[in-house]
């Protein structure tokens, strides 16, 4: 069965090509794109109305699978984190929740596993064993392997299976306790709070720790300008280390915590508009590498509770696209460069086959209308659970269709 | 004089209420943070009047009976639910103190069911005090009638302030213009946090004494003046208030000892020297008395009003209580 994709602007983030055109797909492979592609043979076409048509997002932090909401946010490849209800720190608990995914066959769900057995800090788990399972990273997930000593021999042993180590930037002293940025709306609402220090620190010890050990690095979440300096700082000196950020780190300051409101209550904590402004040029000029959504789902139950005591975590595959998009539109961050950062960076950094959209590779991908203006309602989100901080937020740029191994899984009426 | 009076008309309500129209629009006392000055006066005003009703020998003004009270401590506290409880039977309210120390919370309940069940027995007022920052907030919003935060986590503790604010208005005759020292463990004060609002909303103007390790960050964003150095922070000071020092902050991670930072911080007649001759002594209490302040401090009857402090609580407890029930008990609330 083959598929034409026709009148769409074509953006392939692998390649940079940004064209308008037509994408053939024949069964669940990518046949052909261009301006000028056979369509002969094609038993469907679709009209994409001039919208774009790039990879399926590939989600590097998704701390639950919530399938159908992940592909409405244009998402077909998810990276579980370890920190599910049974931690994933064996082989076999990876090897479970590959099965689910193949039998699933919607969305591509691959997990990282626990980078310490029990995200303990202590013990470095059975990364090889996992890796061969499918384990496309290992990480602490919220906990930042804070010995240095555990830290060094974890880099070292992933070194041998050329395996990604995700590192939680955030100095575990400093950050004790801390549900706020260390500032004049902390001091205020009387939160216990870490200032961003806490995280360049880390960055910058860890930094060290990777040149040393030449094995590669990745600092989850960056939510500073000083983190943003120190990565960018290691990455001159040629140290093999990327970092990523989520949307709503490029959206929000520390404000949005007044009035203690929990739906903002995010790890690491949202910080100044200094650090926002500094975190939008970084993804600009490639200093962040990807865009996470981090999504975590929290019931209300967990959510409505005094600060201290809520717990931390957004839901962000629906929103992801559109808050990605505002810097796009603001003319700080180029389209192609945004796209990148959530397709073909990850791809990578990850080795998945996916993020692009080249001839013969899988058909998973996403049509979307970048100006799109619509308006999020924590309401109508399909996700199991409403924890947005964006309710009744105007946005730009919503997913018309999501493609994925050759389905198309998602529409929009 | 002392006869016993059942209505509110032996003391001269006139003059400190509004002829028409609200000077306290607000629904609750859950901080004084965004309390404009208006406001806190009329807070004042009344409470001064109920300060003259308390040094009667019968206390009782029962503008209030009938309405039902409830003080729901989740935190540990003597002196500000005694005050509140003093309080509430003073105006004739049915008081009931619950000092539960987080016990519904053990076994499961949350907050909010907590405050959905009192929220059914229909009481007027609800005084709370909890642990965390924010949570008489989030309570206040499950709730019906008035309630008061008496203290939350490190955020608010609005009476306390009040009552400092109504001691400094009688002894020194205004708080505009006076320059006020709050000395001590700022970083982890509702007290405190509460009495900058209120005293920068009154024109006074606030400096900070504290080591580096006892201040939060950023805190000279709240309109303010920050020494390290006691003798600088006092020079010329009208009020000093003194906080207390918990003792789990002693030793070791904030501050090196207690025999060092009496030698810097603690307030003695030596260091008050640098302050203005009729310079006022506060502190909220309890006291560690050789630890933030000298004894013979604390009980220079000329200058130490700690005890007086604790007078001005019970009428600026019965002001609020007032104030926060006068829609309800005109007909107009629900």
């Amino acid at each position: 069965m083959k598929t034409a994709y026709t009148n769409a602007r074509i953006m392939d983030p692998a390649t940079g090509y940004d064209a308008a055109g037509t994408l053939v797909v024949s069964d669940n492979i990518i046949e052909a794109y261009g301006a000028d592609v056979d369509t002969s043979g094609c038993t469907e076409s679709i009209d994409c109305g001039g919208r774009v048509l790039c990879p399926g997002f590939i989600d590097m932090r998704a701390h639950a699978v919530d399938a159908a909401s992940a592909l409405a946010g244009g998402i077909t490849t998810i990276i579980l984190q370890p920190d599910q209800t049974t931690t994933i720190d064996t082989d076999a608990v990876v090897e479970r929740i590959r099965h689910r995914s193949v039998d699933s066959q919607i969305v591509s769900v691959y997990p990282m596993g626990a980078a310490t057995q029990g995200m303990n800090g202590k013990q470095i788990a059975e990364i090889g064993q996992m890796q061969q399972s499918g384990a496309v990273g290992f990480t602490d997930c919220n906990h930042a392997v804070a010995d240095a000593q555990v830290m060094r021999r974890l880099l070292e042993y992933a070194g041998h299976f050329d395996a990604l180590i995700v590192q939680y930037a955030e100095n575990a002293e400093l950050g004790a306790g801390a549900i706020a940025h260390e500032g004049e709306i902390a001091t205020r609402l009387g939160l216990t709070s870490a200032p961003a220090a806490a995280e360049a620190m880390q960055i910058d010890r860890d930094s060290r720790l990777a040149e040393l050990t030449g094995a590669r690095l990745h600092f989850a979440l960056i939510s500073s300008k000083d983190g943003v300096v120190a990565v960018r700082a290691a990455k001159a000196r040629g140290i093999r280390v990327t970092c990523s950020t989520a949307p709503h780190y490029l959206h929000l300051n520390d404000n949005a915590v007044e009035g203690y409101r929990t739906f903002a209550k995010v790890r690491p904590p949202l910080r100044s508009e200094e650090d926002r402004l500094a975190l939008i040029e970084a993804v600009a000029n490639g200093t962040i590498d990807t865009l996470v959504s981090d999504h975590a789902p929290k019931s209300v139950d967990v959510k409505r509770l005094p600060f201290a005591q809520a717990a931390s975590g957004i839901v962000g595959f629906e929103t992801l696209l559109a808050l990605s998009l505002a810097p796009v539109h603001s003319g700080k961050i180029d389209l192609m460069t945004m796209l990148k950062a959530l397709t073909i960076n990850p791809a990578k950094l990850l080795g998945l086959p996916t993020g692009t959209l080249a001839v013969g590779s899988f058909a998973d991908f996403v049509i979307f209308d970048p100006d799109k203006p619509w308006r999020i309602d924590a309401d109508t989100l399909i996700s199991s659970a409403k924890n947005t901080p964006f309710d009744t937020l105007p946005v730009q740029g919503q997913v018309w269709r999501t493609v994925a191994d050759g389905v198309s899984v998602f529409e929009r009426v | 004089m002392n006869t016993h009076s059942t209505d509110q008309s032996s003391y001269p309500r006139a003059d400190v209420d509004p002829p028409s129209g609200k000077l306290f629009p607000h629904k609750h006392l859950l901080g004084i943070w965004g309390l404009d000055p208006t406001a806190i006066k009329h807070l004042l005003d009344v409470a001064d009047g109920y300060v003259d009703l308390n040094r009667k020998p019968v206390k009782s003004a029962p503008s209030c009976a009938g309405l039902t009270q409830i003080n729901l401590f989740f935190e540990n506290s003597t002196r500000t639910l005694m005050s509140f409880e003093i309080a509430g039977k003073r105006l004739g309210l049915d008081t009931i103190s619950m000092a539960t120390g987080n016990s519904s919370i053990k076994k499961g309940e949350t907050m909010l069911d907590t405050a959905a069940t009192l929220n059914a027995m229909h009481p007027d007022v609800l005084v709370m005090r909890h642990g965390d920052s924010g949570a008489v907030k989030l309570l206040a919003e499950k709730m019906d009638c008035a309630v008061i935060n008496a203290g939350d986590g490190r955020s608010e503790h609005p009476t306390q302030a009040l009552l400092d604010a109504l001691t400094i208005r009688r002894r020194k005759g205004k708080i505009n213009g006076q320059t006020i020292v709050i000395s001590g463990d700022v970083a982890h004060s509702r007290v405190a946090r509460s009495n900058i609002y209120l005293l920068n909303a009154m024109g006074a103007r606030v400096r900070l004494v504290a080591p580096p390790t006892l201040l939060p960050a950023d805190v000279g964003e709240l309109g303010v003046e920050v020494f390290h150095h006691m003798e600088d922070g006092l020079k010329g000071a009208d009020v000093v208030m003194m906080l207390r020092l918990q003792s789990e902050r002693m030793n070791g991670a904030f501050l090196p000892s207690l025999r060092e930072y009496y030698h810097f911080w603690g307030l003695t007649r030596e260091k008050l020297k640098a302050a203005k001759d009729d310079v006022l002594v506060m502190h909220p209490g309890p006291m560690n008395r050789g630890v933030e302040i000298a004894s013979d401090v604390a009980d220079d009857l000329d200058r130490s009003a700690i005890e007086e402090q604790v007078e001005m609580g019970v009428a600026v407890r019965m002001a609020c209580i007032d104030i926060l029930t006068r829609d309800l008990r005109s007909g107009a609330g629900s």
